[in-house]
């Protein structure tokens, strides 16, 4: 028995570097790393360790330019089996509903190249995703995957306990703002993985050895049964019409001062918050 | 292909929608927002919503409405229309009982095709965000995730969804020019708690979820809530982070204290969290949560720009570092140099003599409007 799973992967900059040039009101991008969604490398571990538990075979699966080949040699080093790049100018612009539309048409052509192990009609059992991008931050396409599959949807997992492989089901928790719940779900299933999810491994060497010589697959369009209206910027329902810097914080006042006892300080600090409409005593709201 | 013939069918409804296209949502497309609940307790989130759509609808010159998927939906349908809807959505059915993404997406879907709302909201949650994905996606339309801001264009009368993308440095408004209904999730405590309107009832319109069967199913085995002390991150009016500065596991208790005085609760930066003096799930930044209380302190944390990334949007920053070079000084309303174990004690003496004073108990009292 075995568990076949596409893990989709993102190449992001990092976020943290990208910025509004306030003169021009344009995003400064240049020259900024790019590195792999960090939320899907959680995912990616995810993934490996099912196969360790139940074998089978990892595809990873990442939408973008030419230089996103990157994520899909890293992942490669951490030893999935193949990696699928969707790239063409076509792809671009996309948000997540077009998104969603090619990765699932990739995910599908994957599935039927692979038998189906666990009876659910597919050759993929799991799409991992993260549960977030850290540059679009939707974590609309795992869900959208779900949808467009036909799949199970199991959002923001904290950990993935077991896989029934006879009932053809996995059981996970999943958390919540107010605790976290154990949900079992039929396969296939599309999951996103939180951070609570076990950390990426490192890579071994005979891993990367063998990377290296493994091949990153480019698909194009004409490579998928799509529409390609529904591709990218045109398939894209939803347009930025602007983007500027968030309100700046400015530098406030400093409070203490080297020879000011500090209950002073305090007393002078819950003055200013009382004088802004933060007052101590009674209900709160 | 089968498949082919339905998109090829759902297109030719989406199609129609683009035609109309600068009068997306004002050809009388009512303003949803689907109601997060579990029995007759909803999330306070959904409420914030219901009095955001009322302002929107009223600018459409629309109703606004409520969706009730599952069981409870009279009385929440009631609190509904007293918190600004002039109508209620409540969709039945076996499998709508307990959330689950399948029949709940489905249910909305349902509603959505049958009565053409021109917007549709839900709270930010990870609830919402589920539900709203699928939905999204089986309408074949667009959805922003997490906005901060809602508008309505004047002009073309679109929905204009303001919202922070990478990691919180850069700001993006949103539209949806040519698909209906214009959909987004709105982060809680965004918007205002409505007041309790005079005016409800108003119509309310039930129906029976008709459910395909399909091969996805979730089902719910087992539910462990959080420890009710730990107020969560997002619904926190006071949160106390943490940083490296405080040494130890033990030192959080100071903060805990203090936390507890304020009726807010206990965040971390990430160092805290590597260093494991407190969970992940109170960690907050770029890899963490995004969150804005109305007052933030920052103790013994440095400022990088991860953790700034969570916590940029906070009313009322107090940092609390003692070296006065830190960056976390840059963005601080408020800054104290000075040594935090001296400092945390202070600040908790000082609340509580304060709250003697007043006489009263409870944590902070906030006095809408007059924070920034
Ligand atoms: C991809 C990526 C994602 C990340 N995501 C996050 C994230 O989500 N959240 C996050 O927080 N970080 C994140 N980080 C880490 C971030 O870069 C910083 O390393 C981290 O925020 C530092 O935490 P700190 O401020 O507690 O520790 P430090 O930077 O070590 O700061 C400790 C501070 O405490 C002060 N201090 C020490 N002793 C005292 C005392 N007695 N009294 C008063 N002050 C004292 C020091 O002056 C210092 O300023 C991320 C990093 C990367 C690369
Ligand atoms: N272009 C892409 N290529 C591969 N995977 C993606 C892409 N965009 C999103 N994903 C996956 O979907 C998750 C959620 O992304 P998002 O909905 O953009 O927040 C990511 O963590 C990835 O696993």
């Amino acid at each position: 028995m075995s568990i076949n799973s596409v893990v989709c992967i993102k190449q992001v900059p990092d976020t943290s570097q990208v910025w509004i040039d306030p003169e021009t009101g344009s995003l400064v991008r240049k020259g900024i790393p790019s590195v792999a969604n960090p939320y899907d490398l959680y995912a990616l571990e995810t993934a490996l360790g099912i196969r360790d538990r139940f074998g089978g075979f990892i595809t990873a699966l990442s939408m973008g330019p030419p230089q996103a080949e990157e994520v899909l040699r890293k992942a490669l080093g951490y030893g999935v089996d193949r990696a699928v790049l969707l790239s063409d100018r076509a792809f671009a612009g996309a948000d997540t509903l077009a998104t969603t539309y090619a990765l699932a048409a990739a995910v599908k052509k994957i599935a039927a190249g692979r038998p189906s192990q666990t009876g659910g009609g597919s050759g993929v059992d799991i799409v991992f995703c993260g549960k977030q991008s850290i540059d679009g931050d939707t974590g609309q396409v795992g869900p959208g995957l779900a949808r467009r599959l036909g799949f199970s949807q199991l959002t923001y997992v904290c950990s993935l306990i077991e896989i029934d492989v006879k009932a053809g089901c996995v059981e996970a928790w999943r958390r919540r703002e107010d605790g976290r719940e154990l949900l079992r779900a039929q396969l296939p299933v599309a999951v996103t993985v939180t951070e609570q999810c076990s950390h990426i491994r490192y890579a071994s060497l005979p891993d990367l050895i063998a990377a290296a010589k493994k091949p990153v697959e480019v698909w194009s369009v004409p490579d998928l049964d799509v529409d390609r209206g529904r591709l990218g910027l045109k398939g894209s329902p939803t347009r930025v019409s602007r983007i500027f810097a968030p309100p700046a914080r400015k530098r406030g006042e400093t409070l203490s001062a080297p020879s000011k006892p500090v209950t002073e300080v305090v007393e002078n600090l819950f003055d200013r918050l009382s004088e802004r409409g933060l007052k101590i005593g009674r209900r709160g709201g | 292909m089968a498949e082919e013939k339905k998109n090829a069918a759902r297109r030719g409804r989406n199609n129609l929608a683009a035609e109309d296209a600068s009068v997306n949502a004002a050809n009388g497309g009512e303003v949803w927002v689907v109601i997060e609940h579990e029995g007759p307790e909803a999330a306070s989130v959904s409420w914030e919503l219901v009095g955001a759509a009322r302002l929107l609808a009223d600018e459409l010159g629309v109703r606004a409405a409520a969706v009730i998927i599952g069981a409870g939906g009279r009385e929440l349908a009631a609190r509904a229309c007293a918190s600004g809807a002039a109508a209620a959505y409540l969709a039945s059915g076996p499998k709508l009982e307990v959330y689950s993404a399948d029949p709940h997406c489905q249910a909305l879907v349902e509603l959505a095709v049958r009565h053409k709302p021109g917007i549709i909201l839900l709270g930010a949650t990870t609830r919402g965000r589920d539900l709203a994905s699928a939905a999204a996606t089986e309408l074949e339309t667009g959805l922003t995730a997490d906005c901060t801001e809602l508008k309505i264009d004047p002009e073309k009368k679109l929905l204009l969804q303001t919202r922070p993308a990478f990691g919180g440095n850069v700001m993006a408004t949103i539209i949806t020019p040519r698909h209906q209904p214009q959909m987004a999730t709105v982060r809680p405590g965004v918007f205002p708690q409505p007041g309790h309107l005079p005016e409800a009832p108003g119509e309310i319109i039930t129906s029976r979820a008709r459910l395909k069967a399909t091969a996805a199913s979730v089902k719910q085995l087992e539910f462990i809530p959080d420890p009710e002390d730990e107020l969560s991150l997002q619904g926190a009016k006071v949160i106390v982070a943490g940083g490296r500065g405080l040494k130890a596991a033990r030192n959080f208790a100071l903060l805990e204290e203090l936390a507890q005085e304020l009726g807010g609760t206990v965040a971390a930066s990430r160092a805290a969290v590597d260093a494991g003096w407190i969970s992940a799930q109170r960690q907050v930044g770029q890899t963490g949560q995004t969150v804005r209380p109305v007052l933030y302190f920052a103790m013994g944390i440095s400022g990088a720009i991860q953790h700034l990334a969570g916590m940029q949007a906070s009313d009322i920053v107090v940092a609390v570092n003692n070296d006065p070079g830190a960056p976390i000084f840059e963005v601080a309303d408020y800054g104290i140099v000075g040594d935090l174990f001296e400092v945390a004690p202070a600040l908790l003496e000082e609340v509580r003599r304060r709250k003697a004073q007043a006489g009263a108990a409870g944590g902070l009292r906030i006095e809408t409007g007059t924070s920034k």
